[in-house]
């Protein structure tokens, strides 16, 4: 399973390599993301600080969900996906490389967005541990439950609208204890950064086991 | 054809009726509050609509958790798991309308940031994700495997939805009837109770319909699968089965074939 | 057995449209069986349930000795596909296309200059993405992957498709050899002319059903020791002076076909 799914990730980000989709594409959307929400708040720089966690959590979210469908579109583009199930690849293999690939791309747009954060809304960091901590995990559950979503969606119609829609409620909880974690590590909130932290793993564990047992049903009906 | 017999008919009558009792009560046979005044009168709607709401997701995981279990997977789940959903998204809509009404007589505001509404919010989002995604799928056992796998999802918000007024601090008012002293009482308590009747009813006859409906369209679909495959036969039918031009090569290859043709 | 494939009464549905109405048909080991008919005739979908990614909403399928839906995590490694797209990633190169391919089917690495050296591609195409490849070089890529997966099976669905004819012949060259290895070809077309040279045996399909699939009871039920119930026979070469392939290549079929056998 760990072979196949080191295949599937090496071979996503061989990809991405080439393609260049999250740094080209997807990052320069995120930071102008941040950008609009300077605006929607019109440059109100206390507010604006006061919200960053919040927005920087949105703009992970939106980035998120591109990354997922990027993951996706590589397969259906040219029926990919038909020869991944007619190999000897462990579904749960190709669940986790797949996970590890989206999440790696990930983490590369969280640091970018964090030093736009940093410039633009004028945030100071503190507390990286915890902040660093919740990113990891955060990343893990986003991927781990976009990648069962972007599964499901594989191959039906309107799939570039029904994922996220369906995604997006699912992702709210991970936007809510990622913001309250950070805003925790940030000074912003007297809250225990921690607890949300757990509550944070206990998301990615559900989605990363359930991914890992239930992968093979899903990449069936597509 | 049609999805209603005698007892659905029974049914229907009696849950208007029911209504009719619950709206006569509710608005000039039970009293003012002493605290709430006249708003007490929501009280008679929106808990009762908002049971149903988790009802009808409480079907939808029932239908779709024997499903996915190998055992009992059988297509009469997957009706009841979307007529749970379809009614539970009607009343969760209906929760809403009805909150938002009294959240603005009470509290003075149409919406506020709280954990019960906000996941009812999101519960109503992830039941209309979950029936676009019933339309995006054509064949039924997929349709039936992907909307399991959403509606364990919401069978999930609808738990942490039901005791987020226990587990968040919330501005939402705690549960009013299952305590042991009831703050409610006589008319108000009658009437109260009347009210979650009469919505089990409407409940139960709408989901009644809409399981059959969809077992009509079943029916409908097993019907016309007999005549699709003739259609598809005679496809082949109309057309030569091979090519003039090609009978030179192909007799040759398909002789022996021919010997004992395929009936 | 000798049947690499069975279908009886095979009915697969498409959502509600039934692709396949009623299919029968029987594949031999070490056979090249041409399927052809009209658009939406179904061949596409016989392919699909063939190699177990289509299941049979009624009917019996046998594949390599394997239940196509029941089986079908067995029966997938041993089956190659090659379907109207060619399932490659644009972004990597033809070299490390079929790797991918033949490191996911857990084969040795050894395979894939082997495999693209087989169909064609030099030393200057093999590093350059698939995505800025034309038509046809895809189309032997996609080949080459399958090549490279090592299948028992092998189902083709209009593999000469924008192909020229140096490398159809090349492809043919390829297909002969597979079958004369114990493999099963089948192979869907609606060019008659250029798949009449390669088939030991032709089908045609229309409708959701194939019109001549099954053989003479005393063909499909050939024991082990009975010489493949004159596989020449059924290439005919009585008639098709042209076809010089049958008889020529029936020697190896055989010998190949105890082989196909051990693995269903």
């Amino acid at each position: 399973m760990w072979r196949d799914a080191a295949l599937v990730a090496g071979k996503d980000l061989r990809i991405e390599g080439r393609a260049k989709v999250a740094v080209n594409q997807v990052a320069p959307y995120a930071l102008v993301v941040l950008l609009l929400f300077g605006f929607a708040f019109d440059q109100d720089k206390p507010l604006l600080v006061q919200a960053a966690p919040g927005l920087y959590w949105m703009a992970v979210l939106f980035s998120g969900l591109l990354a997922v469908q990027r993951s996706f579109s590589l397969e259906s583009a040219d029926a990919a996906m038909d020869a991944l199930r007619l190999s000897r690849l462990e579904p749960a293999g190709v669940f986790l490389g797949k996970v590890a690939a989206v999440a790696a791309q990930l983490l590369l747009l969280e640091v970018l967005l964090a030093l736009g954060v940093v410039v633009l809304f004028q945030s100071r960091l503190s507390g990286a541990a915890l902040l660093a901590a919740s990113a990891a995990v955060s990343t893990a559950g986003v991927a781990a439950a976009g990648v069962v979503y972007g599964a499901l969606c594989t191959g039906l119609r309107a799939r570039e609208t029904l994922l996220p829609l369906l995604l997006a409620p699912v992702l709210a909880p991970v936007v809510l204890a990622a913001t309250e974690a950070w805003r925790s590590a940030l000074g912003l909130s007297r809250g225990d950064g921690w607890h949300w932290l757990a509550l944070l793993g206990c998301f990615a564990a559900v989605y990363l086991a359930g991914g890992a047992v239930g992968f093979g049903a899903l990449m069936e009906e597509t | 054809m049609s999805s209603s017999t005698r007892v659905t008919r029974a049914l229907g009558v009696s849950a208007l009726l029911a209504l009719a009792v619950n709206a006569w009560w509710g608005l000039s046979l039970s009293p003012p509050d002493k605290v709430q005044g006249q708003l007490v009168r929501i009280l008679y709607v929106h808990p009762a609509v908002a049971t149903m709401c988790y009802a009808g997701f409480g079907l939808c995981a029932l239908g779709s958790i024997a499903w996915l279990w190998p055992r009992t997977r059988s297509p009469r789940w997957d009706r009841l798991a979307v007529a749970g959903a379809e009614v539970g998204a009607v009343f969760c809509a209906a929760t809403l309308i009805t909150g938002s009404i009294w959240g603005r007589a009470t509290w003075g505001v149409w919406w506020t940031w709280d954990a019960r509404l906000t996941l009812t919010a999101l519960l109503f989002a992830e039941s209309l994700g979950y029936l676009a995604l019933r339309r995006a799928v054509d064949n039924p056992h997929s349709r039936a495997l992907v909307s399991s796998v959403v509606a364990l999802l919401m069978a999930l918000t609808v738990v942490l939805d039901h005791y987020a007024t226990a587990w968040f601090a919330t501005l939402h008012q705690h549960t009013t009837l299952f305590k042991p002293n009831p703050t409610i009482h006589g008319w108000q308590l009658v009437t109260m109770c009347w009210s979650f009747v009469a919505f089990g009813l409407v409940f139960a006859w709408m989901a009644v319909h809409r399981f059959r409906l969809e077992a009509l369209e079943e029916r409908y679909e097993t019907e016309g699968y007999l005549t699709a495959l003739e259609s598809r036969r005679a496809e082949g039918q109309a057309l030569p089965a091979v090519p003039e031009g090609d009978r030179v090569l192909a007799g040759s290859t398909t002789s022996a074939a021919r010997v004992e043709p395929s009936s | 057995m000798v049947l690499s494939a069975r279908l009886r009464s095979a009915v697969a549905l498409a959502g509600r449209y039934p692709v396949l109405a009623g299919a029968d048909l029987d594949v031999r080991a070490g056979e090249v069986l041409v399927v052809r008919g009209p658009n939406g005739a179904g061949k596409t979908s016989l392919l699909r349930v063939l190699a177990g990614l289509l299941p049979l909403s009624s009917g019996e399928a046998e594949v390599l000795g394997l239940d196509p839906s029941a089986d079908a995590r067995s029966l997938r490694p041993l089956v190659g596909l090659l379907g109207h797209k060619n399932g490659l990633y644009d972004e990597l190169t033809t070299e490390q296309n079929v790797r991918f391919v033949a490191r996911a089917a857990r084969r040795d690495v050894d395979v894939v200059p082997a495999a693209l050296e087989r169909l064609g591609f030099g030393q200057r195409l093999r590093q350059a993405p698939a995505g800025k490849l034309s038509a046809g070089q895809r189309r032997r890529l996609a080949l080459a992957c399958v090549l490279a997966k090592g299948p028992l099976l092998w189902l083709l669905d209009e593999p000469h498709a924008g192909l020229d004819a140096e490398h159809r012949e090349l492809l043919d060259g390829l297909l002969r050899e597979v079958a004369a290895d114990g493999c099963s070809v089948v192979l869907a077309s609606h060019e008659h002319r250029a798949t009449a040279v390669l088939a030991d045996r032709v089908v045609n399909m229309a409708g959701g059903v194939v019109l001549d699939g099954v053989l003479p009871l005393g063909l499909s039920r050939g024991s082990q020791g009975d010489p493949v119930g004159g596989g020449p026979v059924q290439a005919g070469p009585v008639q098709a002076g042209p076809v010089e392939a049958g008889p020529v290549e029936a020697g190896p079929v055989q010998a190949g076909v105890g082989e196909a056998q051990s693995v269903a």
